[in-house]
Formats: structure tokens, C-alpha cells, sequence
């Protein structure tokens, strides 16, 4: 053995080791919301039960092939053993059973964690309004009167109820490190409750293509203490923009990489005009839906466009 | 007169766009050049184009789908180095409009234009021999769907220089489809190219259907088809259920775009929800029938290169019928972030899992298969043990996505991209090579080389490794799919690694090039003389590598399961017949060719809005058609004394004595053409 050879071996394990050890920087192992520490629960218990019978499968694999390889003539050879019931019942059975324990857990946890279902705590939560553009987000701060673009700030250990819709094509809102993502889609609405348990700095993406612009398509969620969330709000009703239907208009055209945008005011019910402007053809029906939260539990709030029923 | 199209739609300014458009014309002035050197045209025109022979057919299916395959990896690589450059930062060298461009390309030429033609391939080769039939069903049929694939081919290659390609993501989703968001002719071509080959593909359903319930040897029941036959049945199955929601669905698409309708669109009640939810009714199903017909062939590889019957023949038929059934179910877990509700979500979540049980259930037959069994290592086998490894983990992030709690984080991340990169890879593409070597000698009459047969696995699956599971780090790592550039520095090492995983995987397709070339110069070294070089248990390897054009002299009869070890084992496997009768073949025909001429012009000119070229190459396609089908032609008789010469050679290669053709005897009515 030459010397030279180990040292190189070695350059390459420290790497490796970062590459496949690394699960502390991976935002979804660890999360800073309680949702994203359910469904980061979720992922680990159904990927254990799933090593149950897939780690022993890898092993059978190679071990069947290396014990019964045709140089082996020691290895027994029954060419025509092709049925056994007893093996048939356990083949099936073994992953009968997975499923039941798995089917299990998704069901509970389908329901636990859907997106739709508010949050349960002893704060008030706040509720922000998120309108996919080409290619920037446009949040609304209905109960402050503000507004901003790719640039969220709410306190942490409140929950968020964020209503989602679009003014464009169809994107995803999503804060990897907080918990799931729901579509942003033109003339509809869908809900996403988050909470964030620690304050921080955390990224937000869409995460369904939309266009050219997509790639730069990103926000800021930042968690703070109740008191600079105030500070923060009362800041930016100083801020010089009004988002008024002129600056609306403007800011509706696509751009890429759009700077964060800051508005004092915003015109009452902008939200709701936005998905009432695809309304189409059936201008006019009544918001039956209007805060009701818990309506949600049953598909997807889509009260103004009669279309989506498509899916019902 | 020419519609949208003028020499703006040239990319001039785009040097890697020319330059790719310059070697393939350089490329393609070669082939032609040696084609008219070698006086080959002929040979080109009568025994390749127009023939309706499923072997040929079947070998052109697979050329079609390796040229792809190099094309769509070329993508792949481009997209990989693009985000290696691009990342912490940096721009890389793809604009947008070109990367989006790219992504999309790769997925719908990876999908329809090299894993539906490599399968189709695969299937158009063997099952006709698997249940002793002398062709399919429809023969002429056969042509044309190939041709539509063709057609398909043409036109996804011709927007590289002529136009543009969709930018939308190969799903091309509604509104980002529809005329105000990519008012270019790239999602036109998409459509056009997606129609046509889709076509083609219900057509072979069709035709395969009606071969394996109607072509059968006399006294095969449906259950002693090998499972090969059997697999691509149920991939049959879901092409004719499924590609017609495609079709329908594209077509509303088209309405949308041509006609100015608002079925997809944001505004004027139309839903592009609706087309999310077809073309996934389509979509799901087709990765079955995708990954069904490999099943089949690591089933066949395991059986023959055991030495073995296959453990639970009946269990993977039925496992198989469960998949093909439970795939219509399933659809809409591919958008639980759409917000349906928690119990929706939980039904598709749960129903995606039970197909995880069947799909177990195979897992464990060829383990089963495997034991007791003598495990020769050939190439083939090599791909169906990193199959089996591979693709356990690729099932398992599969089930995981299908949890809806985990989806909801996992969804349109890179993490999706390495789970079905690894059921598609190391479950589809593993098992199309693996079938590509296993029948090779059958289609050719020679083995493949074994060296570079496992030089290619060895880089494949090391490569796909190396170059996914950063993709499932990535994915956890919150960084979402489609993206042409990242800003995160924790990020770049696991792109260089994927990187490096496509480099290693470019390897592996060159020694698979390599290994064709080194087979066909040694081939008189690794001549298949029997027809029979594995040792194999069905009915393809009873007659000669290649088989006669006619496939079989005599019909097998009452073939069962394994028939041919079955008649190896009580001697009657190479035995010489008593007499030869005359055999009834289709002729030839170009049909399906000028079909598929004919259909590339529509698509193009609808593409291109030249209105009066559309309607006159319709209208030439129609009554090339209507010409074709008044003709009276009945084929033709192969006379006994030319199957007896061709029998003749084949058992004088196999040192038996041939038998002398019986004139005026009873004519074999085989088929009607």
C-alpha cells in the first residue's frame, strides 16, 4: 500500500459525510413550526414502517443471488418449485399488513394536518391575504390595512391563517421550514394555516412553476415578538406607497425579481375583488362562505366560482 | 400563405440551439450519404419502411427510442450543468426561455418519444412469437401507429430549429398553457406532437388487445401466456382506457387556443383544475404502462436465467390486474396541495398505498423465484437485481408522497423529481435494457456483448445513485423543482454531485453505443445458432434467431405454461416436421408511411396556422387511407417449398435433417390481413 493513496480516499469521506449526515441543515427535518413538525413526524414514522419491510427485501435480494448463483452446486436447485401457499399467504400478507398500520396513520394525520383546519391556540391569530402575480407575491394585511410584496412579518407563536388566491397562472405558496404549501389559483381561494414556534428569518417559494419569472419567485416569512410585529405594522402604514387601483395595475405586470414593496394603505375588499374579477359568467352570486373557517373541512373554498364544482 | 411562420422563427441568435441544429444536419446528411453510397435505399424501403412484420416494426420502435434517448438525455445534462453553474448565485448559461423550454422537452421526449417506444418495441417483438402467432392482429394498423410516432418524433425535434417548444413544464397546465400566457407556438407543437403519437399508441392497444385474445396458438388458455405477454396486456388495458382522456383532454386545449374557447381558462367559467384532474386520469396510468411491461421482463429474465418456472405465475398476473385497476384510482394524488379537502386527499392517499401491495407482492415472487433457483449473472440479470434493489426505495418515497401530511412539504420538490427519476429509471429503463439484451439475440440472431453490457450497468446504476440521492437531500432541503438558478450556498455541493451522477450515467449510454458496435463487429463469435441461447422457457425461443418472417412453419399447439421447456424436456422441441404447408402473410405496404407523411404536414401546418395546408394534407391523408382500405388485397401464400427451404437451412445449422415440402396440401388459413 502506498501512502499517497489513503489520504485522497480521505478528502472524499469528510465530503461524503456532509452530504448524507448533513439532516440538521435540512429544513424540512427540522422545522420551526409546529405544522412542519407534524408532517416532519409524519415523513419519519412512515418512512420506518416502510424500512420494515424494504430493508429486508435489499437484503433478500442480495443474499438470494449470491447464495443460489450457478457456481454454488452445493446451494439446493429445484427447477420446478414455483408455488407454495404458505408463501403466497405470507407475501401477501406482509405488505397487507404495512398498509394497514400506514393507512392508519395517514388517515389520522390527513385529517390532523390539513391545511384547511385552523390552528388551535389561545392567541388571537392573524390573517394575512396572498395574491400570486407574475412573478412576485402580494400580501395583504386586512385587519392592520397594510399590504406588502415578498416580504411577510407576523409574531411567532401566533398562528397565521393566510387566504390564498392568484391574479395570474397557478403557483404554490410555500415556507419549507414552517410547514405545507397549498395552490394559489385565480378566481379561487384556499387556506393555509401555519405558526411559527421560535422567531426567525425563514424563505418562502413558490413551488409550482409558473413561467419565466418563476426561479425568482421567492418572499421573506419573518417570526418576531409580538411588540416588533406592532413596531413593524405601524412602520409601514408610514411608508410612502398606497397600493390604490393605479399602483395595483402596475404592479399586476409581470416583472422578475421584484424588490420588496412596502404600502401604508390598501382599498377595503381588494382580495375579494381579485377573485371576483374571474368570476366570469356568473357574476353576482352571494358570498355564502364569508367567515365560516370551519366550512373548509369539506373541499376546497371555492365560493365564488361555480365552475369548481367540477370536483365535487 | 405561410401562416405565423417567417425566418423570424429561426433562433439565429441562439449559437447552442444551432449548433445542436448543425451536427444533426450534419448527422443526418451522413446517414443519408452512407445509406445512397451503400445502395441501400431499396434494401431501406422494401424490407424496413414498409413493412408490416412486428419484428421489424418492433426493432424500428426501438431505434426511434434510443435516437430520443440521447436527445432527451442531452437535455438532462444540459439542465444539470445548468444548475451546477447556476448555483450560489451564479447565472449559468441558459437563459429562461430556454431552460423552460428544455425541462419540458426532457420530460415529454423521456416519457412519450423513448419509454412508450422502447416498451412499444419490446412488446411489438415478442409477444407475437410469446403465444405462436404469425404477426399482430392488424398488421397494417402496426405501421401506421409507428409512423404516428414518427410523426411525433419529427415534429418535437422540428421545434428545436423552427419555433419554440412549450415552456410550461411537461404537464403543460392550464392557464400557463393557454394562449395568454404562452401565446408562442411551443405549447402548439406540444399538443400536436402529444396527439399525434398518442394516436398511434391507442392504436397499438387496440391492435395488441385483439392480438393476444384472438392470435393465440390453438389451445393456449389466457392464463398460460408468458408473463411478458401477460404484463403487456394490462399496459394494453390502460392505454385504451386511459389515452383517450388524453386525447380529449388536449383536444379542449386546442379548442381553448385555436378557437378562442374558455374551457381551461382563468376567466369566462372556464377551470383549469378540470385539466389538472384529466390529464392525470391519463397521466397515472400511463406510468403503469410504463413500468407494467418491465415487470414482465425482470419476470422472464429471473425465470430463464434461474433455470426456474416462474414463482407464482397466476399470483403476478392478478398482482399485475390489481395494479392496472387501482392505477384509475389514484389520480389525484398528484395535487393534494389543490386543497380538496381532507377526506379526498385521505381516499387517493389511501388507494395509492394499496398498489403498493401488489407491487410487493411481485417483489417477493421473484425473490421467491430466485431461491432454489441457479442464478447465472448475465447483463440482464444485472439490471433486474439493481431493479429489485432500486426500485424498493423508489416505491417507498413513492408511498411516502402518498401520504398527503407528507406531501403537503415534499410536493413539486426535488424529492419528487429523484422518487419517480428512480421508479422510471430503476424500474422501466432497467428493465427495457434488460430486455433489449435478453431478446436481442432473438431479433438479430446474436448475443450482445456481456463486457460492456455490465461496463453499462455498472456506470448506470452508480450514476443514477450518485446523481438522485442528493435530489431527495435537496428536496428535504426546500428546494422546489423547475428552477433555472439557486441563491442558497448549501445547495451547490449536492448539485455537483447530480452532476456528476449524469456524467457517470453519460458513460453508461456510451457503452451501451460501444457495446452495439462491438457486437455487431464480433458477431460471428456470439452467433445465436439455436435460437435459443439463454435456455429459455417460452415459446419465442423455439424458433430460429431471427425468426422466418412467418415466425413459426407449424403453429405451436396446445401450448402451456413454459411451453418450450415443457417441449424441450419431452424431446419434441427440435423436432423435424413430417411435412410443410403453405403459409398466408400480409404484404407490405407504405400506407402507413404516407399516413404518417401526411399527418406530420397537418400537424405542422397547424402549428403554424397555414390553414390551407392543413386542410390539404387531411384531406390526402384521408384518401390515402379510404385508397388503401378499398383495395382488395387478401396477402399472399408462402408456398410450401419456400418455408421448406428456409426450415431446411435453419435445421441444417442445427445438424438435423430437413424434411421435404408436401405439395397440394391443406392450406393453413392463419389470419386475414
Amino acid at each position: 500500500m502506498s501512502k499517497k493513496r489513503y489520504p485522497r480516499l480521505f478528502g472524499i469521506l469528510p465530503f461524503l459525510g456532509m452530504l448524507f449526515l448533513g439532516g440538521c441543515n435540512m429544513t424540512l427535518l427540522n422545522p420551526k413550526g409546529q405544522v412542519g413538525m407534524d408532517e416532519r413526524n409524519l415523513i419519519l414514522i412512515a418512512t420506518g414502517l416502510m424500512l420494515l419491510v424494504v430493508i429486508p427485501v435489499i437484503i433478500m435480494t442480495i443474499a438470494f443471488a449470491w447464495k443460489y448463483r450457478a457456481s454454488n452446486k452445493a446451494a439446493t436447485y429445484t427447477p420446478d418449485w414455483s408455488h407454495s401457499t404458505k408463501i403466497e399467504i405470507a407475501v401477501w400478507a406482509v405488505p397487507v399488513m404495512i398498509i394497514i398500520a400506514l393507512g392508519y396513520f395517514t388517515y389520522i394525520s390527513t385529517h390532523k394536518l390539513d391545511p384547511y383546519r385552523p390552528l388551535e391556540s389561545d392567541v388571537k391569530p392573524v390573517t394575512i391575504e396572498v395574491v400570486a402575480m407574475d412573478w412576485k407575491w402580494l400580501f395583504i394585511y386586512p385587519e392592520q390595512g397594510i399590504a406588502t410584496v415578498n416580504k411577510i412579518v407576523f409574531p411567532a407563536n401566533t398562528p397565521v391563517n393566510f387566504k390564498i388566491t392568484s391574479d395570474s397562472v397557478m403557483n404554490s405558496f410555500f415556507i419549507p421550514a414552517l410547514g405545507g404549501q397549498i395552490y394559489a389559483m385565480a378566481g379561487m381561494q384556499t387556506k393555509l394555516h401555519l405558526i411559527a414556534n421560535e422567531n426567525g428569518e425563514f424563505d418562502g417559494i413558490s413551488a409550482n412553476y409558473s413561467g419565466a419569472g418563476f426561479t425568482g419567485m421567492k418572499f421573506k416569512a419573518y417570526a418576531t415578538s409580538q411588540a416588533d410585529f406592532d413596531a413593524w405594522v405601524s412602520e409601514v402604514k408610514k411608508a410612502p406607497k398606497q397600493l390604490e387601483k393605479a399602483e395595483y395595475d402596475a404592479l399586476a405586470k409581470p416583472s422578475e425579481n421584484n424588490p420588496v414593496e412596502l404600502y401604508s394603505s390598501v382599498p377595503a375588499n381588494l382580495f375579494q375583488t381579485i377573485i371576483d374579477k374571474y368570476e366570469g359568467m356568473n357574476k353576482g352570486k352571494p358570498h355564502h362562505h364569508e367567515g365560516k373557517e370551519v366550512a373548509a373541512m369539506e373541499g376546497m373554498d371555492m365560493s365564488m366560482h361555480s365552475a369548481a364544482g367540477a370536483e365535487e | 400563405m405561410f401562416g405565423k411562420l417567417s425566418l423570424d422563427a429561426i433562433p439565429f441568435h441562439e449559437p447552442i440551439v444551432m449548433v445542436t441544429i448543425a451536427m444533426i444536419a450534419l448527422g443526418g446528411l451522413a446517414v443519408v450519404g452512407a445509406i445512397t453510397y451503400f445502395r441501400k435505399w431499396s434494401y431501406l424501403w422494401t424490407e424496413w419502411l414498409t413493412s408490416v412484420d412486428h419484428k421489424k416494426i418492433g426493432v424500428m420502435y426501438i431505434v426511434v427510442a434510443m435516437i430520443m434517448l440521447l436527445r432527451g438525455f442531452a437535455d438532462a445534462i444540459m439542465m444539470r450543468s445548468q444548475l451546477a453553474l447556476a448555483s450560489g448565485g451564479g447565472e449559468g448559461y441558459l437563459p429562461p426561455e430556454h431552460y423552460d423550454q428544455i425541462f419540458t422537452a426532457h420530460g415529454v421526449i423521456m416519457i412519450i418519444f423513448m419509454a412508450m417506444p422502447f416498451f412499444t418495441g419490446l412488446m411489438n417483438i415478442v409477444v407475437p412469437l410469446q403465444i405462436g402467432a404469425r404477426d399482430v392482429a392488424f398488421p397494417f394498423l402496426n405501421s401506421l401507429s409507428f409512423w404516428l410516432l414518427v410523426s411525433g418524433v419529427v415534429l418535437i425535434n422540428l421545434s428545436l430549429g423552427v419555433g419554440e417548444f412549450a415552456k410550461t413544464g411537461w404537464v403543460a397546465y392550464p392557464p400557463l398553457s393557454e394562449l395568454g400566457y404562452s401565446p408562442g407556438v411551443g405549447v402548439d407543437y406540444y399538443i400536436w406532437a402529444l396527439q399525434l403519437s398518442g394516436l398511434g399508441t391507442t392504436l397499438t392497444g387496440v391492435n395488441f388487445l385483439a392480438t393476444v385474445l384472438k392470435m393465440r396458438a390453438p389451445g393456449m388458455k389466457l392464463m398460460d401466456m408468458p408473463i411478458f405477454t401477460w404484463t403487456c396486456s394490462w399496459a394494453n388495458v390502460l392505454i385504451v382506457a386511459s389515452f383517450p382522456i388524453l386525447t380529449a383532454t388536449l383536444a379542449l386545449l386546442t379548442v381553448d387556443r385555436y378557437l378562442g374557447f374558455h374551457i381551461f381558462t382563468n376567466e369566462l367559467g372556464g377551470n383549469p383544475m378540470m385539466y389538472v384532474n384529466l390529464f392525470w386520469a391519463w397521466g397515472h396510468p400511463e406510468v403503469y404502462i410504463l413500468i407494467l411491461p418491465a415487470f414482465g421482463v425482470f419476470s422472464e429474465v429471473i425465470s430463464t436465467f434461474t433455470g426456474k418456472a416462474l414463482f407464482g405465475h397466476k399470483s403476478m398476473v392478478y398482482a399485475s390486474g390489481a395494479i392496472s385497476v387501482l392505477g384509475f384510482v389514484v389520480w389525484l394524488h398528484h395535487f393534494f396541495t389543490m386543497g380538496s379537502g381532507a377526506s379526498v386527499n385521505a381516499f387517493f392517499g389511501l388507494a395509492t398505498m394499496l398498489i403498493s401491495i401488489p407491487t410487493g407482492v411481485k417483489l417477493f415472487n421473484w425473490l421467491f423465484t430466485i431461491y432454489q433457483g441457479r442464478l447465472r449473472f448475465t447483463a440482464p440479470v444485472m439490471w433486474t437485481l439493481g431493479f429489485m434493489i432500486t426500485f424498493s426505495i423508489g416505491g417507498m418515497t413513492g408511498v411516502l408522497l402518498a401520504v398527503p401530511g407528507a406531501d403537503f412539504v415534499l410536493h413539486n420538490s426535488l424529492f419528487v423529481i429523484a422518487h419517480f427519476h428512480n421508479v422510471i429509471i430503476g424500474g422501466a429503463v432497467f428493465g427495457y435494457i434488460a430486455g433489449f439484451a435478453f431478446w436481442f439475440p432473438k431479433a438479430f440472431g446474436f448475443k450482445l456483448n456481456e463486457k460492456w453490457g455490465k461496463a453499462a450497468f455498472w456506470f448506470w446504476i452508480s450514476g443514477f445513485y450518485v446523481a438522485f440521492m442528493p435530489l431527495y437531500a435537496l428536496g428535504f432541503m426546500g428546494m422546489t423543482r423547475r428552477l433555472n438558478s439557486s441563491t442558497n450556498p448549501e445547495w451547490t455541493p449536492y448539485l455537483y454531485v447530480a452532476l456528476a451522477g449524469a456524467v457517470l450515467i453519460l458513460f453508461g449510454i456510451a457503452c451501451q453505443l460501444i457495446q452495439i458496435y462491438v457486437s455487431i463487429r464480433d458477431r460471428k463469435d456470439n452467433l445465436d445458432v439455436t435460437g435459443d441461447p439463454w435456455n429459455g422457457h417460452t415459446l419465442e425461443w423455439s424458433t430460429s434467431s431471427p425468426p422466418p418472417f412467418y415466425n413459426f412453419a407449424h403453429l405451436p399447439q396446445n401450448a402451456g405454461l413454459d411451453a418450450f421447456t415443457a417441449a424441450k424436456r419431452n424431446g419434441s422441441a427440435y423436432k423435424v416436421p413430417g411435412r410443410y404447408t403453405a403459409i398466408h402473410m400480409p404484404h407490405n405496404t407504405a400506407t402507413g408511411l404516407w399516413m404518417g407523411l401526411l399527418l406530420t404536414v397537418f400537424g405542422f401546418a397547424m402549428i403554424w396556422h397555414i390553414w390551407w395546408l392543413a386542410g390539404a394534407s387531411l384531406v390526402g391523408t384521408i384518401a390515402v387511407f379510404v385508397a388503401h382500405a378499398a383495395r382488395d388485397d387478401q396477402g399472399y401464400m408462402v408456398p410450401a417449398e419456400e418455408v421448406a427451404r428456409i426450415e431446411g437451412e435453419r435445421l441444417k445449422a442445427l445438424g438435423l435433417a430437413p424434411a421435404a415440402p408436401v405439395h397440394g396440401a391443406r392450406v393453413e388459413q392463419l389470419e386475414r390481413v
